[in-house]
């Protein structure tokens, strides 16, 4: 039986790693404490001995690093959980909020983004859908980033998360209403004044 | 008749539940004579998509490294264990 070293792990894997975290938790210093209790989980664990492959070594990794980023997400919103029901001032940053008139009806409607799956190609287009997802209230971001891209369902984040389904449903959809905002100014915004 | 308030909620829970007979039914009434509505919608089933490329590429992006000094703290940390 091989013995891995921490050491190995970290240069072979220590990158990947952090970005997956920092993918997540969008600070450094948390992405760079849940690599260290992920590396420091793994050497005490049995189970990872005898991997051979490296890309199994990485599969049982990241496996860990998702469970400490849940951890995480899970103490962040006992410490600061959103009100409970319908919240609207203050949990959008201005400019991002105030979607509706009083009668229901769009206050500005949605204006095209011109070719959406061409948008992806744009290199450009990533770093302002990365200053967006900043600029989102950390409790929204979080539960955005477990549904969208963990592709978990919904019970299995309100579960992990402790919050209800139907405050579930109401924070994914201010974060996607002002994720889709904050695109459209910005995005719309830079292009039509390059034009 | 729904109001786009209403129907923007329903296009977002559609992404998170199965939407009940009649609120389908509302839904795709509204959205056939709502532009903006049905802009929105286009967008929100995009939005999932790009959220998604940006994992993959976040996750690939070979340029974003564990900073040489975090490194370095959690070689001593794993070292205080062996
Ligand atoms: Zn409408």
């Amino acid at each position: 039986m091989t013995h891995i070293s921490g050491d190995a792990l970290l240069v072979e894997h220590g990158d990947y790693l952090y970005r997956y975290a920092l993918l997540r938790l969008r600070d450094p210093h948390l992405a760079e404490d849940a690599v260290q209790e992920t590396l420091l989980a793994a050497l005490s664990a049995k189970n990872g001995q005898g991997f051979a492959a490296k890309s199994a070594v990485r599969t049982w990794l990241t496996g860990i690093l998702k469970h400490k980023i849940i951890d995480h997400f899970r103490r962040a919103q006992r410490e600061a959980p959103l009100p409970d029901g319908e919240f609207s001032d203050g949990d959008l940053p201005p400019g991002m909020d105030d979607f509706f008139l009083e009668d229901g009806h769009w206050t500005e409607p949605p204006s095209s983004l011109g070719n959406p799956a061409a948008l992806l190609e744009q290199q450009q287009f990533w770093g302002v859908l990365q200053t967006c997802l900043d600029r989102l209230p950390k409790a929204l971001a979080r539960i955005f980033l477990l549904r969208e891209i963990e592709e978990k369902e919904n019970e299995e984040i309100c579960k992990e998360l402790e919050v209800s389904t139907t405050n579930a449903w109401v924070m994914l959809y201010r974060a996607r209403m002002g994720l889709r905002k904050c695109l459209e100014m910005n995005w719309l915004g830079d292009r039509n004044a390059e034009l | 008749m729904l109001s786009c308030k209403e129907a923007s909620r329903l296009v977002s829970q559609s992404q998170d539940r199965r939407l009940g007979w009649r609120e389908r039914m509302a839904l795709r009434l509204h959205l056939a004579v709502c532009d903006a509505c049905r802009e929105f919608s286009r967008q929100m089933a995009w939005l999932r998509q790009a959220l998604r490329h940006f994992a993959l590429r976040a996750e690939q992006d070979e340029t974003v490294r564990l900073p040489s000094e975090a490194a370095e703290r959690i070689r001593r940390a794993l070292h205080g264990h062996d």
